[in-house]
């Protein structure tokens, strides 16, 4: 069984890795478009996300409707870092890495924040909840502005002409307009050795004591607390590692960005990556995996299908469900296809 | 003698309802106990008030000389009480060994970094954890079954494997919430050699629930039995079941 | 005078979310589930109401009426397909994924047949505004008849519970489903009505709101939709006066935190609310508390 597991997760990274490998080869031999090209690190910031969501959603159990926020938070408190210390740190791969920490940091402070208030709540209140915390960040980051000039920092919450700037200072976060010219550090490889990382944290976390503790508090919870597990301190755990990881996604996302706006990420982009998480199957982080890449290269691909394809998501979203969990559903499948899924049970 | 678990006047209601009303015991050390009654008399009340799921209105609860009352379950737990649950409560898709590895889980420990890095420390606790889960599988005859899904258990080994990771956490008294409902004959008897078993090799004393009189009768010491939230009659086993009053309450009907 | 009249917005607003809150609220007391399509369901009411009466040119109550229609039969086919299948599931999260996923397909659906530019929606309220205090104080003909309208349903519906075989119903099964049945109670057919009376309040809730706010596109109903679940949870899920309360508690909130405070800030107070309500009193205003069974 370890050798199994162990197994799989070397199929997982290994997937990683070759897909890199041919999209390097396809990029030296100049057979991308630009199109794709483009897609590149927006794809690993997804497959990120997707991952750390089902870290919340598949492992731990509960639902967040709120990881835009905490991408966004690692976007602006990414962007923010590699602003300020543009012209002091100019190796870019460096400069790359500690933004990408800070936005973990800063993500997981949010998340342990946010987490211990909202982890009180099950299911649907726990949802609703992170949603509206998603949309508070959301809102605040959009009033923000700090300015820089010789006598230091400055904020408000109202202009960019209430923060007493002295002419010549730069304005670094202007409200809605976000931040712009953010260093263009990110790379296709940056996101790929991301995307390794998140996979090892989370898969190896799945695999240890911590692990085994948040997914018997998923299984049943009452049965957790009865044999002394602390259910807070676990569902804690997931949800600011799953926030610390977003934010590492997002400050990724910053870096590749020309305009980093706080209202790119609304709910709506916690939705896309819970259709990446059902899609790819709930606690499978493999799927996460594959989901989050298919479904953001495929709509591409097919151009015609552009506006046609949250309708097909969202359609795929319901039957897989239905599929999935219905207890008719499955008790059909169970009657025809029974050796077909107890067998795939049986290897996952 | 020293009573490894003392209740006094212990009561809760709900609403109006007294459902477990001046409910006093002792338990001895080593001891196997019985608690019966009719369906709806308030035994499961009372494992819950025992675990700290409801907290009581009245009474105290010692573990040990310790006055646990009150108390969170998870800390109770770690005081020493371990349960099953009537309606079997698995980590359902968790395999065999994790469920009992989970149990094991606040008596071993190592960094979250550490689990996350695979380092040193964490081969060689969770090598020791497969061992002593499997020593414990071994127990209930589930060793085999180690790597199956707990959900995919047939129902009789779904309710040993509970019991099995109860004792994963070392418990003082373990509470045994109607461990043969809907067992065969065969399948009873061979749990009440497993019980007595468990009782003799890990020292433990045991308090059970349950319907089926043929094991209360032939397993249990003392029995205390429950009607309508309260005592009706408490003492030897087989005295308790001669009693008319008992009779007519429970086993007449 | 200008704090009367955000009162006066508020309680307007507060209406159409206590309207729309009422769906949530009944749905959520019977099936135990949190309706993520509901606010998609007024949209789809709006742009009905909109073909009725913009595209067709027919007057505004039978337009209202069409609308209403649509969005019962939609409430119910929602209900059948998606949701009934996954009420017994193992994972409560899943019948939730369902409902969020519905949401999207209603947004899209009314995408690609309407397209993504919003509709100038006339407000379908002909009756005129009033004029106070020598016109200082105006009172828009449309915030009547949505006081109004919010006042009749609530009476209607508060009537329709405690004195219809059909209301006694949907009380029982909200209470216990199991025992319902035992007591020959058509448990799915109570349900599906329960999502038939939110889903037809949806359509009127839907006419107000555009009407107020004259602007209709494909997400028009998502925020309005959240922020009613917010005043449903505020004021005591599953409670009906609850919704009602928590809905013209909320509209208030917002309208004044929208003069007062910011207008880029209101919708994060009003979610502040609902993070606080939960945190401090998590069964709401008027909600009763559940104990888990073990």
């Amino acid at each position: 069984m370890k050798n199994k597991k162990l197994m799989g997760n070397l199929i997982t990274y290994g997937l990683v890795i070759v897909a890199y490998a041919i999209v390097a080869y396809l990029l030296h031999a100049g057979r991308l478009t630009s199109l794709v090209k483009g897609l590149l690190v927006p794809i690993c910031v997804y497959v990120i996300l997707a991952v750390s969501l089902n870290l919340v959603v598949g492992i731990s159990g509960e639902l967040s409707l709120g990881h835009a926020g905490f991408m966004c938070v690692g976007a602006f408190s990414g962007a923010f870092f590699s602003k300020c210390l543009q012209d002091t740190l100019s190796f870019a791969p460096l400069r790359l890495a500690l933004a990408i920490a800070v936005g973990a940091v800063v993500a997981a402070v949010f998340g342990l924040l946010i987490g211990i208030p909202v982890l009180r709540l099950k299911g649907d209140y726990l949802a609703i909840v992170t949603l509206a915390f998603g949309e508070i960040i959301k809102n605040v980051m959009n009033i923000f502005y700090i300015g820089l000039d010789s006598n230091g920092f400055h904020f408000s919450v109202k202009d960019q002409f209430s923060m007493g700037m002295e002419p010549g200072g730069e304005i670094l976060v202007s409200g809605p307009m976000g931040i712009t010219g953010t260093p263009k550090d990110a790379s296709f490889l940056a996101g790929i050795i991301l995307i390794l990382i998140t996979l090892f944290v989370v898969l190896h976390l799945i695999d240890s004591r911590d692990g085994r503790a948040i997914m018997a508090i998923r299984d049943n919870r009452i049965a957790a607390d009865s044999i002394g597990l602390n259910i807070t301190h676990y569902k804690l755990m997931a949800f600011t590692v799953s926030a610390a990881l977003t934010g590492a996604a997002g400050s990724l996302y910053a870096h590749n960005l020309a305009t980093l706006q706080a209202k790119k990420f609304d709910y709506n982009f916690s939705i896309l990556a819970l259709v990446f998480v059902v899609l790819g199957g709930i606690g499978n982080i493999r799927g996460s995996v594959i989901a989050a890449v298919v479904l953001t290269v495929l709509p591409e691909l097919l151009r015609g299908m552009a506006n046609y394809r949250m309708l097909i998501y969202s359609i795929i979203l319901i039957l897989m469900m239905l599929f999935n969990w219905a207890p008719r559903f499955l008790e059909w499948r169970e009657r025809h296809l029974g050796r077909l899924f107890r067998k795939n049970r049986k290897e996952e | 003698m020293a009573a490894i678990l003392e209740v006094n006047h212990l009561s809760i209601a709900f609403g109006g309802l007294h459902a477990v009303d001046e409910f006093s015991i002792a338990i001895e050390k080593g001891e196997l106990y019985g608690l019966i009654g009719p369906n709806g008399a308030g035994k499961t009340t009372v494992f819950n008030l025992l675990t700290g799921v409801y907290k009581p209105n009245e009474g105290i609860i010692r573990l040990d000389g310790k006055d646990i009352t009150g108390r969170k379950t998870r800390d109770i737990n770690k005081e020493g009480i371990a349960r099953t649950f009537q309606n079997i409560r698995l980590f359902h898709q968790l395999s065999v060994l994790d469920n009992v590895k989970v149990g094991l889980h606040n008596h071993y420990s190592y960094l979250t970094l550490e689990g996350i890095l695979h380092l040193g420390r964490y081969r060689r606790t969770e090598k020791r954890m497969d061992d002593e889960a499997m020593d414990l599988l071994r127990v209930f005859d589930l060793d085999q079954e180690a790597l199956v899904t707990a959900a995919n258990l047939p129902y009789g080994k779904q309710r040993k494997l509970e019991i099995a990771r109860a004792l994963a956490t070392r418990p003082k008294l373990l509470l045994l919430d109607e461990p043969a409902a809907g067992m065969n004959p065969n399948e009873t008897a061979e749990l009440m050699d497993t019980i007595r078993f468990v009782r003799n090799k890990f020292d433990i004393t045991i308090l059970l629930i349950e319907h089926d009189m043929k094991l209360v009768s032939g397993i249990c010491e003392r029995l205390t039995v429950l009607n309508f939230g309260r005592i009706l009659a408490q003492g030897e086993t087989s005295q308790v079941l001669h009693d008319p009053e008992v009779i007519k309450a429970y086993l007449g009907e | 005078m200008s704090f009367l009249s955000y009162l006066l917005k508020g309680v307007s607003l507060g209406s159409v979310y206590a309207i729309i809150a009422l769906g949530y609220t009944m749905v959520y007391g019977i099936a135990k589930m949190l309706n993520f399509a509901h606010g998609d369901v007024i949209m789809v009411g709006g742009y009905a109401a909109f073909t009725c009466s913009m595209t067709r040119g027919m007057a505004p109550l039978p337009s209202i009426l069409i609308a209403m229609v649509v969005c019962t039969v939609l409430g119910i086919v929602i209900e059948t397909i998606a949701y009934r299948p996954l009420l017994e599931a193992a994972s409560p999260l899943a019948v939730l994924i369902t409902a969020i996923g519905v949401s999207y397909f209603l947004q899209n659906i009314v995408l690609i047949i309407f397209g993504s530019n919003p509709k100038s929606f006339q407000s379908l309220v002909k009756i005129p505004g009033l004029k106070l205090a020598d016109g200082a104080l105006t009172i828009s003909g449309e915030t009547i008849v949505t006081i109004l309208s919010c006042l009749i349903i609530m009476l209607i519906l508060t009537q329709f519970i405690s004195r219809t075989r059909m209301g006694q119903a949907m009380l029982a099964v909200s209470e216990d489903k199991g025992a319902a049945q035992l007591m020959g109670i058509n448990v799915n057919s109570t349900i599906a009505l329960t999502f038939a009376i939110g889903s037809g309040l949806a359509a009127i809730a839907g006419v107000l709101l555009c009407s107020a706010y004259p602007s209709l596109s494909p997400y028009t109903g998502a925020m309005p939709g959240i922020k009613a679940f917010v005043a449903a949870v505020f004021g005591g899920i599953g409670s009906i006066p609850g919704a009602f309360l928590g809905g013209i508690l909320l509209g208030v909130i917002e309208i004044l935190a929208k003069g007062y405070i910011s207008t880029q800030l209101s919708d994060a107070i009003v979610f502040g609310v609902l993070i606080i309500v939960l945190l401090v009193r998590p069964t709401g205003l008027l909600g009763k508390r559940i104990q888990e069974k073990v």
